[in-house]
């Protein structure tokens, strides 16, 4: 079972002397149970990549098949299959507080489920253990005002509110923008255990590179609308040719490995985080003594 | 559908519209609207068409545009041409329960649609052609004589760029909020009634909150850059006429000229 892009182009106010082309022949396979980055420029298409994925745009040309179903839909059949489809696709957008506007967080949370027209049982189940997903107390914030907590807290509200509606795939644009270091921490980890424990398929976008490395299994790189390259991060961090063209910050530690490289240490290729440039560095102290 | 909304938006250009001083689009649109208005015969208004058009093709905005900014009030239009349709005495084309369709209201509606139809052309014409900076100068420049009287010019103008500026990000924020809560399962394309009216609360809270969040933050960069309103302010770019805007001011009073002699000779029928 995957998400599959075919040789997906979107264009933006097509036929208009304002008309934009955000994407263009982007041909990738996202599988299930995979944890999929996505990183590039600011502009570079990534937002309108993820809107592609839950079917709240469709492809100017090409397609995107989520388990063999065209998420686009023609006729009225189909279309209700599509968006069954897309359903499966949970989307935190960029800043996903500012989407909220319930009463209390239980309410708000609630939203998806409702729409869903689940019976109320199963929406007070479904809504208590996507606060627990997202480390919120059910006692203590189900009747609390959302606009009364802080930003952190909102977000895990907004994704807890996403999360509810129990998806296969979770998609999340820049889901740490914004957050003190603590909070992007947390909110991370949380994340990895999602896809874990929970065995939800993450895609996410993020503009940082030990994030990416340390995380995702895969990374989509785009630029200027175009598919860059898609593969492990470790490779495609080694190939300092991708970086330049995207526009891309290596991350830190594959920085300073690189130096020590350069002056004549050896530390291993795939080495990019900041545990294994040490354990490189502490190897060779040892074999130096 | 949100993309349809074409107020405010400028094309950026270089025909002689584009060049022309702001205040002179300003009066001459304000001369050729009240044009619009008053004359009422065939002949004035294949005149005012044919000189509408003219200036759209000068303009080089593509008339894709023009029609788009038509549409969001395509229902006012449908709606003005049939009650005039249905409701001009004369005589009857066809019975619909108490109501009689008339040639004089096919006719009346038609004139009055087109009037409709000028008059917006021409008024998206000015913002098509002109950035909002300069056509709020222009307003500024137009309305300050009257500040003598209590008007407050600077603080309309500048209230006028605030709201022009917003309404792009106004309506991509309306667009992502929307695509959010669409995320969750929000529809709002099916439905009765009521259930559409609740569907846009979801969208209306988070973008109320947005916009005041986004006003109070423009309120204090002003502050922070020591705005205090209009008095003893400079432009960096002054509005000045030339010699281009002469000849607009001398065509348009022109034309404006020979329409008024000719209405009485030209149509023949005159309503009032
Ligand atoms: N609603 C829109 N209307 C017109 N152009 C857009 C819209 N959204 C994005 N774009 C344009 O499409 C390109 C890609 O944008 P986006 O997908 O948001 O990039 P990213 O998320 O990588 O920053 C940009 O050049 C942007 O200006
Ligand atoms: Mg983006």
């Amino acid at each position: 079972m995957a998400i599959v892009l075919q040789d997906v182009s979107y264009t933006y106010m097509a036929n208009t002397p304002l008309e934009r082309q955000a994407l263009s022949g982007i041909s990738a396979v996202i599988q299930e149970g995979s944890f999929t980055a996505i990183a590039g420029h600011t502009g570079s298409g990534k937002s309108t990549l993820l809107q592609h994925l839950n079917g709240l745009i469709h492809p100017t040309s090409g397609q995107v098949l989520m388990d063999e179903v065209n998420l686009q839909g023609k006729g009225k059949a189909e279309r209700r299959r599509a968006k069954a489809a897309a359903r499966q696709v949970g989307m935190v957008f960029q800043y996903p507080e500012q989407q909220l506007f319930e009463e209390t967080v239980e309410k708000d949370i609630a939203f998806g489920p409702r729409n869903l027209g689940l019976s109320e049982e199963e929406i007070e189940e479904r809504v208590q253990s996507a606060m627990e997903l997202m480390h919120l107390d059910y006692k203590a914030f189900k009747d609390v005002s959302p606009f009364a907590l802080s930003g952190g807290q909102m977000r895990r509200v907004a994704i807890a509110g996403v999360l509810a509606l129990r998806p296969k795939y979770l998609v999340l644009d820049e889901p740490t923008a914004g957050l003190d270091p603590r909070g992007r921490r947390k909110l991370t980890e949380t994340i990895t255990r999602l896809h874990r424990e929970e065995h939800v398929t993450i895609i996410f976008v993020s503009h940082n590179m030990d994030d990416i490395v340390r995380l995702a299994d895969r990374v989509l790189v785009l630029a200027h609308g175009k598919l860059l390259a898609y593969a492990p991060p470790q490779e495609v961090f080694q190939d300092s040719r991708i970086l330049e063209e995207a526009g891309l910050q290596p991350p830190e530690a594959f920085k300073l490995a690189d130096e020590l490289r350069q002056a004549g240490f050896d530390i291993p290729a795939h080495a990019m985080l900041e545990e294994d440039i040490v354990s490189s560095i502490l190897r060779l102290y040892r074999q130096g003594r | 559908m949100l993309s349809d909304i074409t107020i405010g938006q400028f094309f950026p250009g270089d025909t002689f519209l584009h060049r022309l001083d702001p205040r002179t689009k300003l009066i001459a649109l304000i001369f050729l609207m009240v044009a619009i208005f008053v004359f009422h015969t065939f002949g004035v208004y294949t005149a005012l068409t044919v000189f509408t058009l003219a200036l759209v093709f000068a303009s080089k905005v593509p008339f894709g545009m023009i029609l788009r900014s038509l549409k969001p009030l395509l229902w006012i239009l449908l709606f003005t041409f049939f009650i005039h349709v249905f409701s001009t005495p004369g005589e009857s084309l066809l019975h619909l329960w108490r109501f009689d369709a008339t040639l004089e209201g096919i006719e009346r509606g038609a004139f009055i649609s087109l009037r409709l139809i000028l008059l917006i052309v021409l008024a998206s014409l000015l913002t098509f052609t002109t950035s909002p900076l300069k056509l709020t100068d222009a307003m500024e420049a137009l309305l300050s004589p009257l500040k003598r009287f209590g008007v407050p010019a600077h603080e309309l103008a500048m209230m006028m760029t605030i709201a022009l500026r917003f309404v792009p990000t106004l309506i991509e924020e309306t667009d992502r909020i929307m695509k959010a809560q669409e995320s969750r399962g929000a529809d709002f394309s099916e439905g009765s009634l009521m259930a559409r009216i609740r569907a846009v609360i979801p969208v209306l809270v988070p973008l109320f909150l947005s916009a005041f969040r986004r006003a109070d933050d423009l309120a204090l960069a002003m502050e922070a850059r020591c705005y205090h309103g209009g008095e003893g302010r400079t432009q960096m770019k002054a509005l000045s006429f030339h010699r281009l805007d002469g000849l607009a001011f001398v065509f348009t009073a022109l034309f404006l000229i020979i329409l008024t002699i000719s209405s009485g000779q030209l149509g023949g029928v005159l309503w009032g």
